[in-house]
This record gives structure tokens, sequence and C-alpha cells, in this order.
């Protein structure tokens, strides 16, 4: 039981990045933008949340170099996706590789480097339940963070007039545009936005989720959240749900070992990718049940004029 | 206000002025970061683009590695043109090198010089099926490629790892995760004596050519890029935009698959762990940069290339490391698509 607890507590803390990065995605989406630079701006991020927290000490602080860092480079695409109408997909992509080479780049100074040992989460009184506190009760602030913005996300895009604008930006940008909208820069901003989030989730993975910098790190988990917008349709709520499934699907195989499943390491290694593989041609069987629900405008450029 | 205002028509001009614009744009950012590190800017240029082309033994190393680019980039052309977003030629390329290696091991003395035939057959289709799952899936389920094509460079990277550190790891190898040297026989052979090019460059030439007559003398060529530019206007003609997507993921999985056991059975000559340089990623720049064009395409591998060498001269000569060249390439997509904004439109300064 113990170990199921732990496993628990695992994933929480894995979905929270895929949660959190792939929330931010959904914003981006949400106005019609695919960013398929999630994963070079996570890594760089995750270098610069871990260079801050080992020369300042402030996890905070490294949280908000990484978002700092993910914004930035958001808004690099954002002009030149939204201004200059450059193809999004292969935007995203020099983006990417961008990031991981200069990410690599810059972090070689800190490849040895170690955050100080830091004291445990808890959270008073809850965290001492058997079993059900150490599962849910012992984690980074973040972690619980997370599912309020996932709520508050909820509550704009559904419940207020700027979130009805952002969801008829992605729908139609002409007639947003018509109705007098700024259709550029409410998509500029919501790019930013998402690159903020996503710098946050990189940040994440150095800063806490594994305190330490290697090259390459975020490891896939940019192009896991970018899966997972499409897996969650667009829902916030889904994409909390989806993003603590596929935790769990990485947190699988170190408990598989654990209790000693005879299967060589890297086929366990496989398991999210394949995961994601898997899901996704699941849910995108059905071509009418995306289109439903996926912003009409997404991957488009608009340009007003044009 | 600067504003942008569509051209009538694309700028001849800009086609061929923008990609040696973005080089400059890349060349300044690139000068801009030496000088931020403290290193000497010039020397930074010098291995970059000087060392690589100036004397006669890199000129060579510069075709070794200007060949899978181009190679795997020729495939990626015939994909980006029919719209077909395959971004996971890296995982194509390393299924290619295991397929390769599975026939090269095989080999022993006795066997016959055309076993090497068998060996760059084993790479083509191995990186074919590597891509068919992923037209498969398109087809069938209707999956984005563009997230399926890239997990499974991930699942490939596992797949590799398992069987150097496994089922092929060479019993006489200190216990190091590679598999043994590939026989003689089984090596792709090389085109001069005592310079590392081999006869890939000359099937990457032959795939120039190739290329070039399929893209614009054959129907199917044109069906392809008429399906990725206007898939309407095409189901009208009666092209087959399924049949398009297989076409476009078979034959960038072969060219990929191709350079894979180009690369494995020639300059590496085993399966090791290091076999993915990152040369499927680097082809999609190559691609871009070459304007999809195969003449184009064969500029930006040298180009890349010199990226290559540029970063491992950085590294050995300068102490910065290697991944200066993902820095470079990413910079040089970058600019090239901002500047690909002049072919289709023109900058005009508006009051207001």
């Amino acid at each position: 039981m113990e170990s199921y607890a732990l496993l628990l507590a695992a994933t929480l803390n894995a979905g929270t990045v895929l949660a959190i990065a792939s929330l931010g995605l959904l914003i981006n989406e949400k106005v019609g933008i695919v960013n398929l630079g999630a994963e070079g701006m996570m890594l760089c991020a995750a270098i610069a949340g871990f260079a801050t927290v080992v020369s300042t000490g402030s996890d905070w602080l490294g949280f908000a170099a990484g978002m700092a860092v993910g914004a930035a480079l958001a808004a690099v695409f954002g002009l030149l996706v939204i201004w200059l109408n450059t193809n999004q997909y292969a935007t995203g992509l020099a983006l990417t590789l961008f990031g991981t080479g200069f990410s690599a780049f810059v972090g070689t100074g800190f490849v040895q480097a170690k955050i100080p040992e830091r004291s445990s989460f808890a959270v008073p009184y809850l965290s001492d339940i058997p079993l059900v506190g150490p599962a849910l009760f012992r984690h980074h602030p973040l972690v619980y963070l997370t599912v309020v913005l996932a709520l508050l996300l909820i509550f704009f895009m559904y419940r207020t007039r700027s979130g009805l604008i952002m969801r008829s930006v992605g729908e139609s940008p002409e007639s947003a545009h018509a109705l007098g909208y700024p259709v550029r820069r409410i998509r500029l901003l919501a790019v930013v936005a998402g690159g903020a989030l996503c710098g946050l989730a990189g940040a994440y993975i150095s800063v806490i989720y594994t305190p330490l910098w290697v090259e390459g790190m975020v490891a896939g988990k940019g192009w896991i959240a970018l899966a997972l917008t499409t897996f969650a349709t667009w829902r916030p709520a889904r994409v909390l749900l989806g993003a603590y499934l596929f935790g769990g699907v990485t947190m699988l195989q170190f408990h598989l070992q654990g209790i000693g499943v005879d299967v060589p390491s890297q086929f366990l290694s496989m398991l999210p990718y394949i995961a994601t593989i898997v899901v996704l041609a699941l849910i995108s069987r059905n071509p009418q049940w995306i289109r439903v629900n996926m912003p009409a405008s997404i991957g488009k450029p608009f340009y007003p004029g044009a | 206000m600067l504003k942008l205002e569509a051209r009538a028509e694309p700028s001849g001009a800009w086609t061929y002025a923008s990609p040696l614009l973005a080089l400059g744009l890349t060349v300044i950012v690139g000068v801009l970061m030496f000088t931020a590190l403290g290193k000497d800017p010039l020397r930074g240029l010098e291995m970059f683009f000087w060392l690589p082309i100036k004397s006669g033994y890199p000129w060579g190393e510069l075709l070794v590695k200007a060949t899978p680019l181009l190679i795997i980039a020729l495939g990626l052309a015939v994909c980006f043109r029919s719209n077909v977003w395959n971004i996971g030629a890296e995982g194509q390329y390393i299924i290619g090198a295991i397929a390769a290696t599975g026939v090269a091991l095989l080999a022993d003395g006795q066997s016959s010089r055309w076993l090497v035939l068998a060996v760059m057959l084993a790479g083509v289709v191995g990186g074919m099926a590597w891509a068919g799952i992923t037209a498969l899936l398109r087809d069938r389920f209707n999956a984005n490629e563009i997230l399926v094509s890239l997990m499974l460079v991930y699942v490939a990277v596992q797949v590799l790892s398992y069987l150097v550190g496994g089922p092929w790891k060479d019993p006489m190898g200190f216990n190091f995760p590679q598999s043994k040297n590939f026989e003689a026989v089984a090596r792709i052979p090389r085109l001069f004596d005592g310079s590392r090019v081999s006869i890939g460059v000359l099937l990457a030439t032959a795939g120039v050519v190739g290329l070039w007559v399929f893209l614009f003398r054959t129907r199917t060529g044109f069906s392809l890029q008429v399906g990725g530019l206007a898939p309407a206007a095409a189901r009208y003609a009666g092209f087959s935009s399924r049949r398009a997507l297989w076409a476009a993921l078979l034959i960038s999985g072969g060219a990929a698959g191709l350079a894979g056991a180009l690369e494995v059975a020639g300059p590496i000559g085993q399966l090791t762990p290091y076999v993915p340089a990152g040369y499927g990623f680097a082809a999609i720049i190559v691609a871009y940069v070459g304007r999809l064009h195969p003449i184009g395409m064969v500029l930006s591998a040298i180009l890349m290339s010199m990226f290559y060498i540029g970063g491992e001269m950085a590294q050995s000569r300068l102490g910065l490391t290697k991944s200066l060249t993902g820095v470079f390439q990413g910079l040089l997509l970058f600019s090239l698509l901002a500047c690909d904004t002049l072919v289709n439109y023109r900058l005009i300064w508006r009051k207001g």
C-alpha cells in the first residue's frame, strides 16, 4: 500500500509539469496558434530557472526566471507568426531546435551544479493522515496552484467577457476583427501567456521535479503536453486529468522496475511515448468529434486586410 | 507605421536573396553571442565559416556530413511539398541504422561484397517501416503526424539503447554499449583511398537528379504538390490525398533510413548510442533553407555541414560546446522564416 501512495504522489508531481505546460499551450491553441516550440521554451526555462536557483537560492525567483524566458521566446515566436505571417509549424520547430542547442550551450557550466537541499513540503495536519497524507499532501505548493490555475482558466474562458473574446478570435479571427477586436494583439498576448506557463513548467522540472541540469532534460514533455491539448479536446479540466494520467504512465515505469518486473528498462522508458501515440490515435479516430471541439482557426494565419 | 503589403506575385529576387540575408543575420547574432561570451568573434566565425572550407582534408569531411543531411532533406522535401509534416526523420534514420546493422552483423569473412547492397536496402526498408507507422495512424486514425512521428523518435532511441546494451552488445567490447565492428564486406565502399567520403555522395547526387525529375517532370510528383497546396483542387482532379500521404512518408522514411545505413556502415562502422547526431532534425532546416528545391538543398546541406564541423572545432579549439551547432541551426531557420516574408510581402511605411 505504501508504495502505491508513493506512486500516486510521484504521479501528481510528474503530472503537474505536463499540466502547466499543456494549459499554456491550450491558451495558445484557443486563439488559433500552435506553438511547436514548447520543448525548446521549456529547456531554456529549465536552465534559466536552475541557474537562478543555484545563484540566489530562491525557488520562486527560479520560477520567475523560467517564466520570463518562456515568455520572451514566445514573444519572438509570436511576432514572427502573427506579424510576419510565417508558417506556425516551421517557426515553432525553429524555436525548439534553437532552444535545445541554446540551453545545452548556456548550461555547460551548470552540469555539475547542485541546488541546496530544501525542507520537504507538507500541508499542516492533512499530511499526517496515513497513506492519503504522503500521497496527496506533501507536495510543492505549485502542485496545488496548478489545480487552482486550471479552475481560474475555466472561469476565465467560459464565464468572462474577455474569455469569450479570446475564444472568438480562435474560432473566427475574421469576425473578431470585423467586430473591432485587435486580433493580432490578443493572439500575441495569449502566445506570451502560454510561453510563460511553458517556462514555468520547464523551471519546475529543473528546480523541483529533478533538481539538476542535464542537456535535453525535458525529454519530450513539451511534445506530450502538445498532444494533451488534443487529447483533452481543448478543455482545461480534461487537460488536467490527462496530465495526471500521463504523469502516472511516466511514473509507472519506475514502479514496475521497483516491484521487479523483468522487462528491459528501455521498454519501460518507451511507455509514455507509446501511450501518447495510442491515445492520440484513439482520440483522433473520430474526425467529427475533433472538428466540433477544435478551435476553427487553429494553425491558420490571420492578417487583417490581406 | 511599418506595414506589410501583399505582393501580386512572389518576388523572384527575394526568393534567392532571403536565404543570404538570413545567413547574414545568423552571422550577426553569432558575433554578438561570441562577444557576449568574451570570445573573439572573428576566431569564432573562422571556426564556422572559414576553416571548414580552407584546406584539403576538411573538404572531404564537409561531404561526409553533408551526405546524410542531403539524403534526408531530399526525402523531406517531398513531404513538405505535399504538406505532410514528417518531423520524425531522426527516428527513421535511427531505425534505418538499426536495420542495416541487423544485416551487417550477419556477415562473416566469407560473405560476398554484394552484401553491402543488402545493408543499404535494409536501411531503406527500416526507415520506410518506421515512417509507415506514422502514415498508418494518420490514414486510419487521423492522428496528427507531427506528434506521432516525433514521439517515434524517442521510441527509436530506446530501441537503439536496448539493442546496443543487450542483444547486440559486443562481447569483446569492454562492456561498452556498442555492437562489434562491421566486417569489411558490410562497410560502405569509399570513393577514394585515404578519405572518409563514401559512395553515399554518389547516391545523394543521384537523389538530387531523381527528385528534380520526380517533382518537375512526373505526373505523380505534380499531383503530390497540388495535393499539398490545394487539397480541394487535387480531389477534383482525381488525385488521392491518401496516396500522397503514404508516398510522401514512405519516400522520406526510406531516404532517412538509407542515410542511417550509410552512416552506421560508413564513417562509424558499428552501432553505438552516438549514431543519432541530430541529422534528422538538421535536415528539416536544410530542406527549408534550400527552398525544398533539389539544387538549393545541395547548397544548404553543405552550409549545415559547415555548422557541424564549426561546432566541433569550436569545441576542440575554443573550449566551447558542440551544441553551438544547434544554436546556429535554429537561428538560421528563424531568420530565414522572417526574411521569407519579403518574398510574399512588401514592407511599406504608412502614417497612422
